[in-house]
């Protein structure tokens, strides 16, 4: 408490005169050139940071990030994805003397855009994998394939399930939602060949009415373990425990909604930023788009809930294992989508880092039941 | 209905109560801007609003003194700041005259919100329509429908209060919950650019009806129209024969009806300009901002404005000051969130604490200073 006080102090003293001087003057951070140079980085996010769901996954990765050396961290939360991100931003950069900024939101893009060319002296970062080779060289997309964790939640999945029978809930009918739902249900295969999952796509970012009426549905038919691929997954946990199914979570680590239900959960690894910020403060290299899964570190699981048995443990893990060699590839052949179609031959063998293929994916393997929603 | 004299129904109106009978006290009529007092019970007003959200602070812990002084400093501090402020202010200007101009007449409309919407639809709509045409004629064209729209919208109230008794305070509530509901629908189907996939929007109107910032400064032109409106409207309230008119109606309706002033006519036309002012405020945040139609018109700007309104004491040069204030504290929100990780929204608790004072303020309106008896 005493520590926290003394920082409020700290910063009421001393972070307007650094500001507002810094500004005034016009001229670069010139400070002492004991490494590493003191850096401050803002995070910016769409909702509240404690939403058990996107934000809080970039609000634990800034925590990390805070930890490295020289950085001072600022938040932002719930600023909407208009005209008004921009002006965080700016007054971020202007105000607090920023000089990395983390903009969590998808819809912030097209604002990074706008302003990266105005503040060359400052790195922006978006979550997302939209750089093109047209946009400003100061800004950075970052995604992790998250069908990687979401096979390995399948695996889970599969081996605790009873019935046999999974759920999977998406919000959009989007490439990323479709290829996690193809490794939550390849995973779950792998292990348990007649294992199904129904997939609904409700259509919404953030619809807890209807996931929670979703899950409902979803229990009733028999479903035992379901996984919502939604902005905040806590409603959906926290109506599949209380309905006594069990659940994986996403984006972050949801174990405390689910005490007695959670198996694992696929989470994101955004502290990876944390060395885009090192590079930006020591003048080093950096990649304008990053993209991986666990050998690129950008993904992660959740810890295992405490009924989970040393042999699915050590299924998950040694799946992961194998995605980290980059011995175990999500789409190979024999492969057919949920209609017969064949997508894969025999032999044929997708790199995991093949993201043209992925963002090419509009189709449910076998074993999922439902559809994509597109035409 | 209320304006009909409840004959034999209640006792209440033997003992005169002029400030809840006729709403003079709405109206600003009451105490025709008796200078001194106004200004003495505006002040009193917001500094125990301070004083009130001084409490708030440290009862979580913040020292008071300090987060005033970072208020300040994001308010008006840098000259970014000014800048963020006056651009925040700027729309207030307009949605503060959809409050202030029926309540003239006697009217309590809170229907701004929906009227700014209206007007940035009717924005869009012409500004698309008009597609082929010269940059000013568009501009000028796009603007002035959005205007129309608002006017049209907030009339419509007034009519339903003419005509057939509606109570209007209740009508533009709800009247704002439609405006939303038909933004939402349209932009989702009807005039929805299906290019934009980040997030529905509305088509965009052309570019070249777009207006730039005021040279020198990143705040946009609109600063300037809502000025000359503020101005345009104290004239024509304070020196004209229709300003009068209003004044009269809003002070005494009987005897405003004695005297023989249309009061149909009036009715409608203080809620047309009012409509007009809220409407002109959503076509500029389209013209100046966003260049089409989407959720981010609905930012609160109309629920604002009434207490901006309140807070001028219905006086059309005063909403200038005001809406600084106001726009100087939305525009510091951030810089506080990040300072003192003051909850998302302290400067609403703000805002809701200066507006409480003033309607509270309101009961000693005439009893503050002695005055001269029957003048």
């Amino acid at each position: 408490m005493t520590a926290l006080i003394s920082r409020r102090r700290l910063l009421a003293g001393t972070a307007n005169i650094i500001g507002a001087g810094s500004l005034l003057s016009g001229l670069p951070t010139r400070l002492a050139a004991q490494a590493p140079k003191p850096i401050t980085v803002g995070f910016i996010y769409a909702a509240t940071r404690n939403d058990y769901g996107w934000n809080q996954a970039h609000a634990v990765a800034a925590k990390r990030i805070a930890q490295l050396p020289g950085v001072k961290l600022i938040e932002q939360e719930r600023v909407p994805e208009t005209v008004e991100v921009e002006r965080v931003m700016e007054s971020m950069i202007q105000l607090d003397g920023a000089k990395v900024l983390f903009a969590t939101s998808f819809g912030f893009w097209p604002f990074i855009q706008k302003l990266a060319p105005k503040y060359s002296e400052v790195l922006f970062i978006h979550a997302g994998g939209l750089w093109k080779d047209t946009d400003p060289k100061n800004t950075i997309g970052y995604r992790g394939y998250m069908e990687e964790p979401h096979y390995l939640c399948g695996i889970a999945a599969g081996m605790m399930s009873r019935t046999g029978k999974l759920g999977f809930i998406g919000s959009k009918p989007l490439y990323f939602i479709f290829n996690n739902c193809n490794g939550f249900v390849m995973g779950a295969r792998s292990v348990r060949s007649d294992a199904t999952c129904q997939v609904v796509i409700t259509g919404d970012w953030d619809n807890p009415v209807k996931e929670a009426e979703t899950v409902n549905a979803l229990v009733d038919q028999g479903v035992d373990v379901i996984i919502a691929n939604v902005d905040s997954p806590k409603v959906a946990v926290e109506t599949a425990e209380r309905r006594g199914i069990m659940s994986c979570g996403y984006h972050t680590d949801l174990s405390a909604l689910a005490p007695k239900g959670f198996l694992t959960g696929a989470e994101w690894n955004w502290a990876k930023g944390g060395d885009f910020v090192q590079a930006w403060q020591t003048g080093g290299a950096y990649p304008n788009l990053y993209r991986g899964g666990f050998k690129q570190d950008m993904v992660a699981i959740s810890p295992f809930g405490k009924d989970v048995p040393k042999n699915v443990q050590d299924a998950v893990l040694k799946a992961r294992q194998g995605f980290l060699d980059d011995t175990l590839k999500l789409y190979k052949g024999p492969l057919k989508d949920n209609k017969g179609n064949q997508v894969l031959a025999d032999g044929q063998v997708i790199s995991n880092t093949d993201n043209p293929f992925k963002l090419s994916v509009k189709w449910l393997v076998e074993g999922a039941i439902g559809s994509t929603g597109l035409q | 209905m209320e304006d009909q004299p409840a004959s034999g129904t209640v006792t209440a109106s033997e003992q005169p109560l002029p400030s809840c009978n006729d709403r003079t006290w709405l109206s600003g009529a009451a105490f025709p801007i008796d200078g001194l007092e106004s200004v003495l019970l505006s002040l009193i007003a917001v500094s125990a609003a301070a004083l009130l959200f001084g409490a708030f602070l440290a009862l979580n812990g913040h020292d008071p003194l300090a987060v005033y002084r970072t208020l300040y400093l994001g308010a008006f501090g840098t000259r970014f700041s000014l800048e963020t402020t006056l651009t925040q202010a700027a729309p207030l200007l307009l949605t503060a005259l959809c409050t202030l101009i029926p309540a003239r007449v006697g009217l309590l409309i809170i229907g701004g919100e929906g009227a700014v919407v209206l007007g940035g639809i009717g924005a869009v709509l012409a500004g698309v329509a008009l597609g082929s045409a010269p940059g000013v004629v568009g501009t000028v064209l796009t603007i002035a429908a959005g205007a129309l729209a608002g006017g049209l919208w907030i009339g419509a109230a007034g009519a339903l209060k003419h005509f057939r008794g509606v109570n209007e305070t209740i009508s533009t509530l709800l009247l704002n919950y439609i405006a939303i509901a038909l933004l939402n629908h349209l932009v989702s189907g009807p005039i929805r650019d299906f290019s934009q996939t980040l997030k529905a929007q509305s088509w965009s109107i052309p570019k070249s009806f777009m207006i730039g910032n005021i040279p020198g400064w990143s705040v946009h032109w609109g600063l300037l129209i809502g000025l000359i409106v503020c101005l345009a409207l104290h004239l024509l309230l304070r020196h004209t024969t229709v300003g009068f008119g209003m004044d009269v109606l809003g002070g005494n309706r009987r005897a405003a009806q004695m005297i023989g002033l249309p009061i149909g006519r009036l009715i409608l036309l203080a809620c047309f300009l009012g409509g007009a002012a809220a409407g002109l405020a959503g076509a500029i945040e389209i013209v100046a901002v966003h260049g089409a139609a989407s959720e981010s018109l609905v930012v609160g700007l109309g629920y604002t404005g009434i207490l901006v309104a309140f807070l001028a004491r219905q006086n059309a040069l005063v909403v200038i000051l005001v809406a600084l204030l106001l726009g100087g504290i939305s525009a510091s929100g951030g810089l506080l969130q990040r300072r003192f990780d003051t909850p998302h929204a302290a400067t609403t608790v703000l805002q809701g604490l200066i507006f409480l004072c003033v309607l509270a303020s309101n009961a000693f309106a005439g009893r503050l200073l002695p005055r001269p008896r029957g003048a």
